[in-house]
């Protein structure tokens, strides 16, 4: 089963769980059934439409993924901040 | 004297003054996000805030305790069938129901919440005026940012909106109709103004003691409204600029608003660097300037939400904070103004608590 591996404040805000072990076939998949775990990470991923926020990227074992990126179960996927966001 | 909050670019701050006249910070939430915007609920002492994370979005939060645990509204978002995505919530305002407030964003859309601002859901009649009027942003965005429900009647309500306009229901949101007549867009071509509905409010108050008069800074223009925002006149004479952002009325007196003027949309400063609210008692025939505390060579913007009111009458509390970091109030309705924060981030919002 994809590990997801969140950060501050994305863990707080999943019960404080760092890593996660979360099925489903696409990154889109795993990032949807998190919210519905999680209801308090609903829309600080993804966007209304589905899509990963564009100052936020997810990684599939180091290398940039969107949400339509297909996973098998060995995948590692973190979820980082982008260095284009803040103010 | 009363406690603000002070929405910034690094968070909210809540100042309060324990010591008469010297105000310290007592709470900050949200650091490094953008608090848009936060205000205290007067009928049930809850805190709410919107904050626009540069990495994870818009939300609004709330809380009893400031300096407390917040909790995340729900319901103020697109839907994936929408063609827009939640860009920023500009306003949050208490209405005269029971547990009504109302909240305007960018994509501009109203929201109600009926239960004390925990969960919201999209006025719907107001949306589908949006998408028949192919409404267009102005520089801040498509922006909702000024609600003004009617003393004592749930059922009117008039919204200002950057850049489509004023509109007005008086059926609780059932309908809406434009108050359109009377603003001159001097931005677009002469041949274009009588047809246009690109009209760039950027602030609009009720007068509270005379619901049917409204004040508004508009894009290039200061009006007023005696017929619920139906027709406007200009009143912008007697100002050092027709253009700016914020605007206060006083609740004890209809003839009366205050607003901070700045030179025109290239530049958006004090204008030559001489910062100054500028007051009317007389319905806008008149302007004074209250300056007097307040720097000069101060090249700062007041922006929208940055300015607001305690009280009333001569004894009112005016209290506004620059994009310099910089809070100044004044406690005998802007005759004289003292430095209340000198060194925050830059101010977004102020609100007396």
């Amino acid at each position: 089963m994809p590990v997801v591996t969140l950060r501050a404040p994305l863990k707080d805000l999943a019960g404080g769980n760092r890593d996660l072990e979360i099925a489903g076939g696409t990154v889109g998949d795993v990032l949807r059934t998190l919210e519905a775990a999680w209801p308090k990470t609903t829309g600080w991923i993804l966007d209304e439409h589905g899509a990963v926020r564009r100052h936020v990227n997810v990684f599939r074992n180091g290398e940039r993924v969107d949400a339509t990126t297909a996973l098998t179960a060995d995948d590692r996927l973190q979820v980082l901040p982008s260095i284009t966001g803040g103010t | 004297m009363p406690e603000l909050l002070v929405g910034t670019k690094k968070g909210l701050f809540v100042l309060s003054d324990e010591e008469a006249g010297s105000y310290r910070i007592t709470a900050r939430a949200f650091a490094g996000d953008v608090v848009e915007y936060a205000i205290r609920d007067r009928r049930t002492g809850r805190y709410f805030a919107s904050v626009t994370s540069g990495f994870y979005g818009p939300r609004l939060m709330f809380t009893d305790d400031p300096s407390g645990e917040w909790q995340q509204a729900s319901g103020i978002a697109f839907a994936d069938s929408d063609d827009v995505s939640l860009e920023r919530i500009w306003k949050v305002k208490a209405g005269q129901g029971d547990g009504q407030l109302w909240a305007g964003t960018d994509p501009a859309a109203l929201w109600e919440s009926r239960d004390g601002g925990e969960t919201w859901s999209r006025n719907e009649a107001l949306w589908k005026e949006r998408i028949a009027g192919d409404w267009q942003p102005g520089l801040g965005g498509l922006a909702l940012h000024s609600i003004c429900p009617w003393p004592g009647d749930p059922m009117k309500l008039a919204v200002a909106i950057s850049a489509a306009g004023v509109w007005i229901t008086d059926d609780g949101g059932e309908s809406w109709r434009t108050g359109y007549t009377g603003l001159v867009p001097e931005y677009m071509p002469e041949e274009a103004r009588a047809d246009t509905n690109v009209l760039c409010v950027h602030n609009m108050h009720r007068a509270a003691a005379r619901p049917e008069r409204l004040f508004m800074q508009f894009h290039g223009g200061v009006y007023r409204s005696d017929d619920q925002g139906e027709s406007w006149t200009d009143i912008h004479e007697g100002l050092p600029s027709p253009f700016g952002f914020p605007l206060v009325t006083d609740p004890a007196d209809p003839d009366s608003a205050f607003l901070i003027p700045m030179t025109g949309a290239e530049d958006r400063v004090a204008p030559g660097g001489t910062l100054a609210v500028f007051g009317t008692r007389d319905g806008g025939a008149t302007w004074a300037p209250q300056g007097e505390g307040l720097p000069n060579d101060a090249y700062v913007t007041i922006l929208r939400q940055a300015f607001d009111r305690d009280g009333e009458g001569d004894a009112m509390g005016l209290f506004f904070g620059a994009t310099s970091g910089e809070v100044f109030g004044s406690t005998d309705a802007g005759r004289s103004w003292f430095t209340v924060a000198p060194r925050l981030a830059p101010v977004t919002s102020v609100r007396v608590a």
